[in-house]
């Protein structure tokens, strides 16, 4: 094995032994080489990237509105104005309280779908394709679907919702958990693949042995699955959480913040004040910095909580 | 944004807000002199120039109709072809931005007139003053759609496609309320009334009047009116101040308070948020309704039409719609000025517009052969040239948008009944004199 592996230079020289050599001489043509694979990629997330976030980071400081552009240095006005906009709170709170909400459904619903798909042998392939289907689909197509079906003009259910006196999207709770209904159709599948990657994951001995102890079915779940599926659960939550704080798209074509203003998540919050209105690109790019600050906490703090987990 | 997939939607505001940035701020050093391009504008003469140029003009969606005829009337006349692009409308503040932030205006683009003074102060149209001034018939054009356009007393834009709010009524219902279809109401509580009377009929899925009530362009449209036919204001002169909580006011939210309480307005228009608040009415499921005079076109069944009458009487209309201008990064100034001179020509106005059921932006050109066809449309033309167009420059913010004050305050008085009209409308001023 190792003699095959050192390069054709290599080859030539009898030379000094093989783990040296290749430290050695690797290094420059192996670093050049490295960059050059690594270049592609550097690029895109250089500009696409850290570019847009430095500009981003420029814009929060500065004096712009939407239609007249750059009229310089504005700090920290932006980021005061930021805070002290009259929706700023409610968004917050609202978008917490529908991150966590959407992140309870979507990870007990995908965990337990996976389970379902990997039990059940008949319906496997039926099951796993129907509930994947609906992530085929993209958000916002699925959301102006979810419209047409939540209208009480056009949509099928118009007779019914009518004849209950209720709406879907008229109170800020149901248009809070239509939304949410919306999220769990769209999504719980994905989630579900996931879930039954980090299932396959775990080996099967283990179950065996566990079976072999005489071990129920929930003792099973409790101390075989779940630390087992520790990693996966991780990745799933920081994804999910990461998703539901940057919601927009869902509340953008349902509900529009609406009714009187209970559902505007901060996402919303930047566009409407970039686009609807104040127009004012330099307030939202200091709320986006609040946001990613934000995000980038939450996945900090998250992230070590599945690190310390391995390593115990 | 709708072509998106997955939930990385911020990254996407992000990028675009970004991809503005990117644009703008190389011009960032030019931005605060906007020196007006080499457009010909000055050189246009009275006609301007028709020589093969392509032309780019853009407008929203709810004057599609109107915009298409308009285009292909010019295409099939002249020489020089206009590009129409139809953005929908709630985007199409942010597409405007976008292009102007990186000089990629069309070179022509409508606006809501009421955004136009917005507009026109950031310097996204070409000064028109000359070219307007030299049209015969300059004194007969639509003065609300001028003076929006109109800052430090030099013209930037001209009306595009007038939309007035009027009254509109279902005949057919009419006669069953045992109501003359003939007439509308006199004053607010008449209309009230004859909503009353409508919905006492116990017609399946029928209503006696609709509106969008989660809908700031809707209500301020439809409602404005009422104010004006009294003789009093809505804003004050400046735009500064908002003039919403007066008796009138609060008249016109008692009102619609207890035609939502009493079951009369069509349910659909408690969250109605703007996509549909016409639908009812065009499906015959509404008895009346002030609505967009734009649609009197296509309106399928025999609808009776008067102008919004005031709360003690009177009546008068929103002059609505969208202005259109020269944009400031138009090369083809004088090519531009062909077509808005073409626009405003009894041959546009009439040829197309009035052919079509719409107003004309000329009140020498009211009375046309389409009109005397149609003795609506002649009702359209006369509410017209009573009608008035708010100028704010905080507009947008303060009525139109999903969160705004006015929005909030409506809701209140109307579905929520807690009575906080003058702390609500002190809010509207506060955002009016940012």
């Amino acid at each position: 094995m190792t003699t095959t592996a050192p390069n054709r230079t290599d080859a030539s020289k009898p030379g000094p032994p093989l783990r040296v050599a290749v430290g050695k001489r690797k290094r420059r043509p192996g670093g050049q080489r490295g960059w050059l694979y690594a270049a592609p990629l550097a690029i895109f997330v250089i500009a696409l990237f850290i570019v847009p976030l430095l500009l981003v980071g420029q814009m929060s400081l500065s004096d712009w509105p939407l239609l007249a552009g750059n009229r310089g240095i504005n700090a920290p006005e932006n980021f005061v104005d930021a805070f002290q906009n009259r929706f700023f709170l409610d968004a917050l709170v609202f978008t917490l309280k529908y991150t966590v909400i959407a992140t309870v459904l979507l990870l007990s619903l995908g965990l337990g779908l996976a389970l379902i798909v990997q039990e059940s042998s008949r319906w496997k392939n039926f099951l796993r394709t129907a509930f994947l289907v609906p992530s085929a689909l993209g958000l916002a197509s699925a959301s102006l679907l979810f419209y047409v079906l939540y209208s009480p003009i056009a949509g099928p259910f118009a007779d019914l919702t009518q004849a209950l006196g209720f709406t879907f999207l008229g109170t800020a709770d149901s248009a809070l958990w239509s939304t949410v209904f919306l999220i769990v159709w769209r999504f719980a599948g994905f989630y579900m693949l996931l879930m039954m990657v980090g299932l396959q994951g775990i080996p099967g001995d283990v179950y065996e042995a566990a079976r072999m102890d005489g071990a129920s079915r929930w003792q099973t779940f409790r101390s075989i699955t779940l630390p087992l599926l520790k990693p996966t659960i991780g990745l799933t939550t920081v994804l999910c959480i990461t998703g539901s704080i940057l919601a927009f798209e869902q509340f953008y074509i349902l509900t529009k913040g609406g009714p009187d203003n209970s559902t505007i998540t901060l996402v919303q919050l930047i566009y409407s004040i970039a686009f609807q209105g104040q127009n004012n690109l330099g307030v939202a790019a200091a709320l986006s910095i609040i946001v990613l600050v934000v995000l980038v906490l939450i996945n900090i703090v998250q992230i070590r909580v599945i690190r310390t987990d391995k390593e115990n | 944004m709708h072509s998106s997939r997955g939930r990385r939607s911020p990254f996407r505001v992000v990028a675009s807000l970004v991809a503005v940035g990117a644009l703008v701020g190389g011009l960032a050093a030019c931005s605060s002199s906007p020196a007006a391009p080499e457009s010909g504008l000055a050189q246009a003469g009275a006609e301007g120039v028709d020589d093969g140029s392509t032309l780019t003009l853009w407008t929203r969606a709810p004057l599609e109709k109107q915009a298409k005829l308009l285009v292909e009337a010019y295409n099939s006349s002249h020489q020089n072809k206009v590009e129409l692009t139809v953005v929908p409308n709630d985007d199409y503040v942010a597409k405007v931005g976008a292009a102007a932030g990186s000089n990629s205006l069309p070179d022509l683009f409508a606006a809501d007139i009421v955004y136009a003074p917005n507009w026109v102060q950031q310097g996204l149209f070409q000064d028109l003053t000359t070219n307007i001034d030299g049209l015969s018939f300059k004194d007969q054009i639509n003065k609300g759609h001028l003076d929006a356009g109109t800052a430090d007393g030099k013209e930037h834009v001209l009306p595009f496609v007038l939309d007035l709010s009027m009254l509109f009524w279902n005949k057919d219902l009419f006669k069953q309320a045992g109501l003359d279809p003939e007439v509308g109401p006199k004053n607010y509580a008449e209309f009230a009334e004859y909503a009353k009377k409508i919905q006492a009929l116990n017609l399946p899925d029928t209503y006696g009047t609709a509106t969008g009530l989660n809908c700031g362009g809707c209500t301020l449209f439809t409602w404005f009116p009422s104010i004006w036919a009294d003789g009093n204001e809505v804003l004050s002169d400046d735009g500064t101040e908002s003039l919403l909580a007066s008796d009138d006011a609060k008249e016109i939210y008692s009102t619609w308070k207890d035609l939502v309480d009493s079951g009369a307005v069509l349910p659909s228009s408690i969250d109605e948020a703007g996509p549909t608040w016409t639908a009812g009415f065009t499906e015959g499921k509404v008895g009346l309704q002030f609505y967009p005079a734009t649609l009197l076109s296509s309106t399928p069944f025999d609808a009776g039409v008067s102008g919004i009458p005031g709360v003690n009487g009177g009546q008068s209309t929103f002059v609505g719609g969208d202005g259109i201008g020269v944009s400031k990064d138009s090369t083809k100034g004088a090519q531009a000025w062909n077509f808005l001179n073409w626009l405003m020509s009894e041959d546009a106005q009439v040829g197309v517009l009035a052919k079509n059921g719409d107003a004309v932006s000329r009140s020498d050109l009211t009375d046309n052969q389409y009109s005397s066809a149609d003795p609506r449309v002649v009702t359209i033309n006369e509410v017209a040239a009573k009608g008035k167009t708010p100028v704010a420059l905080n507009f947008q913010q303060a009525f139109n948008a999903p969160n705004s004050p006015w929005l909030t305050m409506i809701r209140n008085e109307i579905l929520g009944g807690k009575n906080t009209v003058d702390a609500d409308n002190d809010q509207i001023s506060a955002v009016l004199s940012q």
